[in-house]
């Protein structure tokens, strides 16, 4: 649930409250001299005023704002058991604030284990792993080769400031999802993007393939937890940017804390913080960051953003009640921490999530996915997957995708469609014939009660 | 511009016909096409829509809410036709609302009278006077500009079902086109209201209340409506509300102008989006029961038409407006005086529509 509402300053409001008030403030100022100048929290510090405009400001005092972000953090963490003493956690960090706040509360979090590790006399509990990876996206966009460069220096002295305990960096080029050998990797990625006609579908491409860098790092390294800085702002431009595009049923996969679809579960601990919080703790605590050029967007997804900022100046808790809607849309079973071995886990972890009722039985029905975006699919509007049994390879990658990626990502034409097929990395072109294979299995599974005959062959 | 296709030179011949010069780019899907096509195609769409949706049965009167506005008018035309061509047996009838707003429903009404004699249908008027002893100039004085919506919408939705049960229709249809239920789905989203997203894209609604009504126009893209208009020379009645600026569902509307500027399919993804959310059954249908105050159907003890009314009787304009204290409005609550309309925090209801 975005916003905590008891927690959160960010002014959004529950439905029973009247929206859109700075007035309260000014009514409680006005009520007598001294409030003004102490924190509505602990009544004794002096409050902080961040003077950006952004909504509450002046009303906390500096540690009980921190205390409040942190406490958001440190809550979905582990109410979600997103990070357990036995994990090997990896941090996505682009360089922005959002990312940046993310690695440092999971520092922090590092840094407590490690003391009471340190201070306990059986040691039971052993400190969870760290690393960072950086995506660079050098080979999409050229013209930024050198500001990435400088990115990466920094990245790296920051990471490596965060020490003890001493954290893995890995800077991957987002090229390496089509393998090791770098000049054919990166030529494969350009074809790749400019078959692509549509913009938004261009950007959209290249943000898939980053999670798929993501994932094989992750996955190489020993790593079986991805942190994704993600804050409710990011999620609510996601929430009106996938009802744009035609994906309203998989858009409740993409917006929970947990997303346990992948290899590697990714871990959104931000979630329920706004950027404005996220860019005055940067602040407070005197966080450096760096905003690359190709963070910027174009088509749709700028359309949205810049919607999104203009309800945020009518109203600063719109962005919350966007992803408070959002969050009432009916979640997948992979929206949760996956089953585990369980001899690997310590008892005090395996209590919490089964009280938590966390684990999801991998059994369960499977959904199919879209090779491109991994989107569940609506079995409804899916092609036939069996009308392609001798198709070729790009009718079976059209048919097996979601209409929106139909729609934005793979050309028209039967030639080029042929083409970009060829293009993309291997890990996507399996996802296929992963898919078509299950979808018969998966219907069988369905009749197998009623089949008389054991063999498959017979119709 | 996005152009999916590489169209480098406009074609010399419409892309449906190819006998015919293209004098149009079709909004939805950006093909140049002939006037003939256009037409064609557009009434060819509506029929499907109708068709699969099984919309109506032979025999059944149907009543066409009508505005004089330009959906309505391309609606009781095209509905008109579609039943001549291809033998839809209904029975058609036009049912029109006053709300009592000088300068801009006197003068649409006029229009629907001409649409009367125009298109052979009888008409109904039905006024909020006659219904509540309130006109909505009246309304605007008590109340201002914001919130207004609020109550036409609500009085608007119960004046429709009375005119419908005075012209012993089965069914009521409105012009309701692509780009208001996408908006309505985008308001709904933005205003946390998960259970009328649900409901919001359904193109049949109410066939459990008094009269079921239904959107034939839900695929149909507000910019063909005026285009179909315009080529064909139909009569409408052509300015916005003169209450309506205010209203919040102007966000909504600016940015799915802008979204069809890049990408003219996103106003049907957006509806195909509010179809395939993942929402739980159990979210959707409030406990339906009747008004004790007038017997309409209701979720509460009183309808939203009653609570507001009693509002305005007692000189009370915020009852009814935010979210309910209390069993359905404790009127103890209220203290302000008679006709006070400065507000310092006002709860944004506008706009919205009650489907």
């Amino acid at each position: 649930m975005a916003c905590n509402s008891s927690g959160c300053e960010s002014g959004c409001y529950d439905r029973e409250k009247d929206n859109g008030s700075k007035i309260s403030v000014e009514d409680a100022v006005a009520g007598g001299g001294n409030q003004e100048s102490v924190c509505v929290k602990c009544k004794c510090n002096e409050p902080m005023t961040f003077g950006d405009g952004g909504s509450d400001d002046g009303r906390f005092c500096a540690e009980c704002f921190r205390n409040n972000v942190f406490g958001k953090f440190r809550l979905a963490v582990t109410s979600h058991a997103m990070i357990t003493p036995s994990d090997n956690v990896l941090v996505a960090f682009s360089g922005g604030s959002s990312s940046r706040v993310a690695l440092q509360f999971v520092h922090e979090l590092q840094i407590k284990a490690l003391k009471n590790y340190e201070a306990s006399r059986d040691r039971s509990l052993p400190v969870f792993g760290v690393g960072v990876a950086f995506v660079d996206e050098t080979a999409a966009f050229p013209a930024l080769s050198t500001e990435t460069v400088d990115a990466s220096e920094w990245i790296r002295s920051t990471v490596s400031s965060l020490s003890p305990p001493a954290k893995d960096l890995h800077v991957v080029p987002v090229e390496s999802v089509f393998g090791s050998d770098s000049l054919d990797a990166r030529d494969r990625l350009v074809k790749l993007l400019d078959s692509v006609p549509d913009d938004t579908g261009k950007e959209d491409l290249l943000l898939h393939l980053k999670m798929l860098t993501l994932q094989k790092v992750a996955s190489e390294n020993g790593y079986n937890r991805l942190v994704v800085g993600s804050c409710t702002s990011r999620i609510a431009s996601h929430v009106l940017s996938a009802t744009v595009k035609g994906r309203g049923y998989s858009l409740s996969a993409d917006i929970q804390h947990v997303d346990a679809r992948w290899k590697v579960p990714i871990v959104l601990p931000l979630r329920d913080c706004v950027r404005l919080e996220i860019t005055r703790l940067c602040h407070l605590d005197g966080l450096k960051t760096v905003e690359l050029a190709c963070r910027s967007q174009c088509g749709i997804n700028d359309l949205v953003s810049s919607f999104v900022a203009l309800l945020q100046e009518e109203n600063p808790s719109r962005e919350c009640t966007i992803v408070r809607t959002a969050a009432k849309l009916t979640p997948f079973y992979f929206n949760k921490i996956p089953e585990t071995d369980d001899s690997n886990v310590p008892m005090a972890t395996q209590r919490r999530l089964k009280r938590f009722n966390l684990k999801y039985d991998g059994s369960m029905t499977t959904e199919a996915f879209c090779p491109i975006c991994n989107g569940p699919l609506n079995r409804s509007d899916s092609s036939d997957l069996d009308t392609f049994e001798e198709g070729q390879e790009a009718d079976v990658l059209y048919a097996a995708c979601c209409s929106s990626c139909r729609f934005q990502i793979l050309p028209e034409d039967g030639s080029y469609l042929e083409q970009f097929s060829s293009f993309l990395p291997d890990h996507m072109i399996s996802q296929v014939k992963h898919q078509k294979v299950d979808s018969q299995a998966h219907l069988r599974e369905k009749i197998k009660d009623c089949l008389l005959l054991d063999d498959e062959e017979v119709v | 511009m996005e152009a999916k296709s590489k169209k480098a030179v406009a074609s010399r011949l419409c892309c449906l016909c190819n006998l015919r010069r293209p004098v149009l780019k079709r909004p939805k899907t950006l093909q140049q096409i002939c006037r003939e096509c256009f037409y064609e195609v557009f009434e060819e769409e509506i029929h499907q829509v109708i068709v699969q949706n099984r919309l109506f049965k032979s025999g059944e009167r149907v009543a066409i809410g009508a505005s004089g506005g330009k959906d309505s008018t391309v609606l009781a035309y095209v509905l008109s036709e579609l039943n001549r061509r291809h033998n839809y047996g209904l029975d058609l009838f036009l049912l029109s609302i006053d709300e009592g707003i000088t300068g801009y429903r006197d003068d649409s009404l006029e229009t629907v009278k001409r649409n009367e004699v125009q298109y052979g249908l009888p008409l109904q008027i039905v006024s909020y006077k006659d219904l509540y002893g309130w006109t909505m100039d009246e309304i605007v004085k008590m109340i201002g500009l914001k919130n207004n919506c609020t109550f036409c919408g609500v009085f608007r939705r119960q004046a429709l079902d009375r005119g419908a049960a005075l012209l012993k229709v089965d069914k009521l249809v409105t012009g309701h086109n692509a780009d208001d239920i996408a908006e309505t789905v985008l308001l709904n989203i933005l205003r946390g209201d998960i259970a009328r997203l649900s409901r919001c894209t359904s193109i049949t609604t109410g066939e459990d209340g008094p009269i079921p009504r239904c959107k034939p126009f839900k695929y149909t893209y507000e910019k063909e409506i005026v285009m179909y208009a315009y080529f064909k020379k139909l009569d409408y009645f052509s300015t916005e509300c003169i209450y309506s600026p205010n209203a919040y569902r102007g966000f909504a509307r600016e940015f799915i102008k802008d979204l069809e500027r890049i990408r003219p399919r996103a106003i049907l993804d957006i509806i195909k989006s509010g179809e395939d959310f993942r929402i739980a059954t159990t979210t959707k249908m409030p406990e339906q029961g009747t008004c004790e105050r007038c017997g309409y159907i209701s979720s509460q003890k009183w309808c939203k038409a009653c609570v507001l009314l009693e509002g305005l009787n007692r000189g009370l304009p915020k009852m009814g407006i935010g979210r309910p204290r209390g069993v359905n409005g404790d009127h103890k609550m209220e203290t302000k005086k008679p006709g006070s309309v400065a507000k310092s925090i006002e709860s944004k209801q506008c706009g919205s529509l009650d489907f």
